[in-house]
């Protein structure tokens, strides 16, 4: 089994936009996962009454967590607008290599401007945990 | 247009033995998961605190409770398929890859079941 070549070779492909687009799906997904599981604690601890909410609150205010709720927040809008670019595709649409390197622009524009305008709105409510 | 090869029609499977299934159902979650996560994010957003009387009370609403539910049954749902495949395409032990696969499984549904009987009980403590 080792001495076989073994599939992905990351490492043999060019910087491509295609590549990135799609890497960058998996990766936001999986960072996705664990928001599941962030979000299972915390409706946990708010199951589990005042006390274990504030408990659970002190962990989930620390400014370490407020980088991961940024990263998180953009993950989710990119998955958002990647998912949305697959069901299009899926229909059968947008496949020319024009259009799909217009979208690929147009998802990363779209999902950065989101995680902005979401951040600034969530800054702006003033519960940020 | 059908995208079954007429070969599938009669066995009933593709090369993978379960045709597009899998992928099939990956592409309803999403679907289901566009409304209900934008639904989830700009009610987080308007919520005016996250304190514990303030959660609470939104939990207690029928319609937060029932959509919050939907959310965590087919995100934990779409998380588990697309998990799936990740390991499926970059782990290449068996046993290794048999492992992560079932591992991820039960922690899923652990995790699903977990959260959603968090929402009941705090929505039916409000009803009661």
């Amino acid at each position: 089994m080792p001495s076989r070549p073994l599939s992905p070779h990351l490492s043999v492909y060019k910087f491509k936009y295609t590549l990135t687009t799609s890497i960058l799906n998996r990766l936001t997904g999986v960072a996705l996962s664990f928001a599941l599981l962030l979000l299972s604690y915390w409706l946990m601890s708010v199951a589990g009454g005042t006390l274990a909410q504030q408990r659970a609150q002190r962990l989930l205010a620390l400014p370490l967590m407020k980088c991961i709720y940024g990263a998180l927040l953009f993950a989710f809008c990119y998955h958002l607008c990647a998912g949305i670019r697959h069901l299009v595709w899926d229909s059968g649409h947008g496949l020319e290599r024009a259009q799909s390197r217009r979208s690929a622009w147009l998802i990363v524009i779209a999902s950065v401007l989101m995680t902005l305008a979401l951040g600034h709105a969530l800054l702006h409510a003033g519960h940020t945990p | 247009m059908s995208l079954s090869s007429p070969l599938r029609a009669v066995l009933g499977a593709g090369a993978a033995r379960s045709g597009v299934h899998h992928w099939w159902l990956q592409r309803l979650t999403s679907l289901a998961l566009v409304p209900l996560t934008i639904w989830f994010v700009v009610s987080l957003v308007a919520l005016p605190a996250l304190d514990h009387a303030t959660v609470s009370a939104w939990l207690a609403q029928s319609w937060t409770a029932l959509l919050l539910i939907l959310l965590l049954l087919i995100g934990a749902w779409h998380s588990q398929l697309g998990l799936q495949v990740i390991i499926e395409d970059y782990v290449h032990g068996a046993g290794a890859k048999w492992l992560l696969l079932v591992l991820t499984r039960f922690a899923h549904v652990l995790i699903a079941a977990a959260a959603v009987f968090a929402v009941l009980k705090v929505t039916l403590r409000g009803a009661a």
